[in-house]
């Protein structure tokens, strides 16, 4: 298999985006954005937050200079794929008043074709997670599905975990698995800036034609191998081991946790709506002043908020401990029974960008030793 | 399905305010003549001196109870309106005139007025609801023109407005504006704050003013712990709750358990 990795340059990486753009495609990818790296369109290796690193903390997140010149140098921050392959906001159809008749049109309809760089492991993970969900059954969401047919993946093996990260404890990184195209692995940039590369896909390995690779030597690979190896041991987090957490949470369903954790919950949505897995939205109809044209919008929700379980006469979840107990149980424990897997890929997006710093691992752990103490 | 065949009468009273909120309606430049087909104006001495007596099938309410004429007029108002329709932060919490809720308000007109004998009000500045039922209420300070039009548009309608008391962090990440509070430590009261402004302010780097007042199932508490911890002090929360909905139960309750009599500078 190490015949299949090879090395590219940064002048090779430049290519590579020159080509995506030139075969029409948006190339979206990390960037600096305000204090933060957001993902946006790339043209340039240099419009990655090249020499920048993260300090992420529960509730904290800070942009600081790194050691090196690295591209990838960071975890991840505020952003999530899911904002390009499944919206915040789209419009599904649209309606207006002829005469006596009303012309309904689907909208919300997208041509653009995408790809993604420096998509990390636990997001690869969590972009099949979606896959299943919302393209997996006997209902599938085709605006995702168009989207998402229209992206290539060019993946990331992390050279640093974040202080919130655990996707080790949820086997889902560092080391990229899923469906990639490409997967990069950036070594140092001291000398010359080299990433070791592996096509994961017919797509893949034209592109890798394209732009022209070498083969990588037996200690590139090596090297390459140890970057992975360290991230896994520095993991900022863990889910606790030798707990079964699907059955420990099902088993403690009146647990007094969920009333301490409600008392600090703001039941603000932040954690649902960062969570690469999430997908919950609902709809919302709008009608113009004449009421000639009408509009069917959907927008991303979260079952933090009242309005989620809003049934006949009111919400079902009406205290916090209850919304709060809704979203954990489901990403951890009644996701598998639904989807097959975990809901939780331990990208610790909910625990840096939770305003009073939650820790879902801390959660876990809070149960769990209350139940063996 | 058939079209309208009469239009609904409208008519906009204000009460202790700034006029913003009407204000607003008259912003909405390419709506206000869509808005003139769909309804009659009959009844907007900001916007015309013409009027129509009688009954009116929404009123929209802005501003205040901070006088005993007040206190009354707002009875009149109600009986002869179908739907009343409260708006912006005066009307719905009190506005920042209900700061005088928390202190002296003959102390206030002696310092303010040369003549303060000539000032006739209540010691209090109370939301509209607190004096007769009302039919909707439409958050902030002043109120978000987009979420006036739809909620025109869907009285109009007959349908329910989109107008969702989830937390402004919602209308954040729809944006993908990232959080100010865990980016850059600013204060913000987003997580405790009704959506409807858009995210203005943390859009702009700012932590959020909390114009649209508390939002459903607000903690406060836990986000004044939160700020305690990133270095806000006593006298600063209770301030940062003691803004336009000053008066609105979650925000007062906060400010009260922090406010050390910190006098009127």
């Amino acid at each position: 298999m190490n015949a299949d990795k090879r090395v590219i340059t940064d002048e090779q990486l430049q290519k590579l985006i020159d080509v995506l753009i030139g075969a029409g495609r948006r190339v979206l990818g990390p960037v600096r954005g305000d204090g933060v790296v957001v993902y946006e369109d790339i043209q340039s290796v240099n419009d990655f937050p090249v020499g920048l690193t993260d300090e992420q903390t529960p509730g904290g997140y800070r942009l600081v200079e790194a050691a090196d010149q690295s591209y990838f140098g960071f975890s991840v921050g505020p952003h999530v794929w899911k904002k390009f392959l499944h919206p915040s906001q789209i419009e599904l159809w649209r309606a207006r008043r002829e005469g006596e008749n009303l012309i309904i049109e689907a909208s919300g309809g997208n041509n653009e074709t995408y790809a993604f760089i420096g998509v990390r492991a636990c997001e690869l993970a969590a972009i099949s997670k979606q896959d299943r969900v919302l393209t997996g059954g006997d209902y599938v969401d085709t605006h995702y599905q168009t989207r998402r047919e229209n992206t290539l993946l060019i993946a990331v093996n992390c050279g640093k975990a974040g202080g919130c990260c655990f996707c080790a404890s949820m086997g889902t990184g560092p080391e990229v698995r899923g469906p990639f195209d490409l997967a990069l692995t950036e070594l140092s940039p001291a000398d010359e800036h080299l990433f070791v590369v592996e096509a994961g896909s017919p797509a893949g390995q034209e592109l890798l034609l394209e732009i022209g690779s070498r083969p990588a030597t037996e200690h590139e690979i090596e090297t390459a191998k140890s970057i992975v190896e360290r991230t896994a041991l520095t993991m900022g987090r863990s889910m606790p081991p030798d707990v079964d957490v699907p059955r420990l949470l099902a088993d403690n369903l009146l647990h007094p946790r969920w009333q301490e954790v409600a008392e600090r919950c703001l039941s603000c949505a932040n954690c649902t709506l960062v969570c690469p897995t999430c997908f919950c939205t609902t709809v919302e109809d709008i009608s113009d002043l004449a009421g000639e044209s009408f509009a069917r919008e959907r927008r991303w929700d979260s079952c933090f908020t009242m309005d989620f379980s809003y049934l006949h006469g009111g919400g079902v979840r009406n205290t916090v401990a209850s919304r709060y107990r809704q979203w954990m149980t489901h990403k951890l424990s009644t996701w598998i029974e639904q989807f097959g897997s975990s809901g939780c890929v331990g990208c610790g997006r909910c625990i840096t960008w939770c305003p009073v710093g939650i820790d879902i691992t801390q959660e876990v752990q809070a149960i769990a030793g209350a139940q063996t103490g | 399905m058939t079209g309208r065949q009469i239009r609904p009468r409208l008519a906009v009273w204000k009460f202790a305010s700034c006029d913003g909120c009407q204000l607003s309606l008259l912003d909405c430049e390419d709506e206000i003549l869509g808005l003139a087909e769909a309804v009659e104006i009959a009844y907007f001495p900001e916007a015309t001196r013409a009027e129509i007596s009688g009954h009116y099938d929404i009123s929209l309410v802005e501003g205040s109870i901070t006088t005993a004429h007040d206190a009354v007029r707002i009875h009149e108002v109600r009986r002869r309106s179908t739907k009343l329709i409260v708006i912006g932060a005066c009307a719905t919490s009190g506005g920042i005139q209900a700061l005088r809720n928390f202190s002296d308000v003959t102390e206030y007109a002696r310092i303010v007025y040369a003549r303060p004998e000539y000032i006739e009000t209540l010691s209090t500045s109370t939301p509209i609801a607190d004096h007769v039922r009302v039919d909707f209420e439409l958050r902030g300070c002043p109120i978000n023109k987009r979420q006036l039009v739809e909620m025109l548009g869907a009285f109009i309608a007959g349908r329910r407005p989109a107008t969702p008391a989830h937390s402004v962090c919602v209308e954040c990440k729809l944006k993908g504006v990232a959080c100010v509070m865990v980016a850059h430590g600013a204060p913000c009261l987003g997580p405790v704050t009704h959506a409807g402004c858009g995210a203005l302010c943390p859009s702009y780097n700012r932590g959020c003013y909390g114009c649209f007042g508390p939002k459903e199932t607000p903690n406060a508490p836990a986000l004044s712990a939160r700020l305690s911890e990133l270095g806000m002090d006593q006298r600063g929360l209770a301030r940062l709750y003691s803004t336009f909905n000053a008066n609105a139960d979650a925000f007062r309750q906060e400010s009260e358990k922090y406010d050390q009599q910190d006098g009127q500078d």
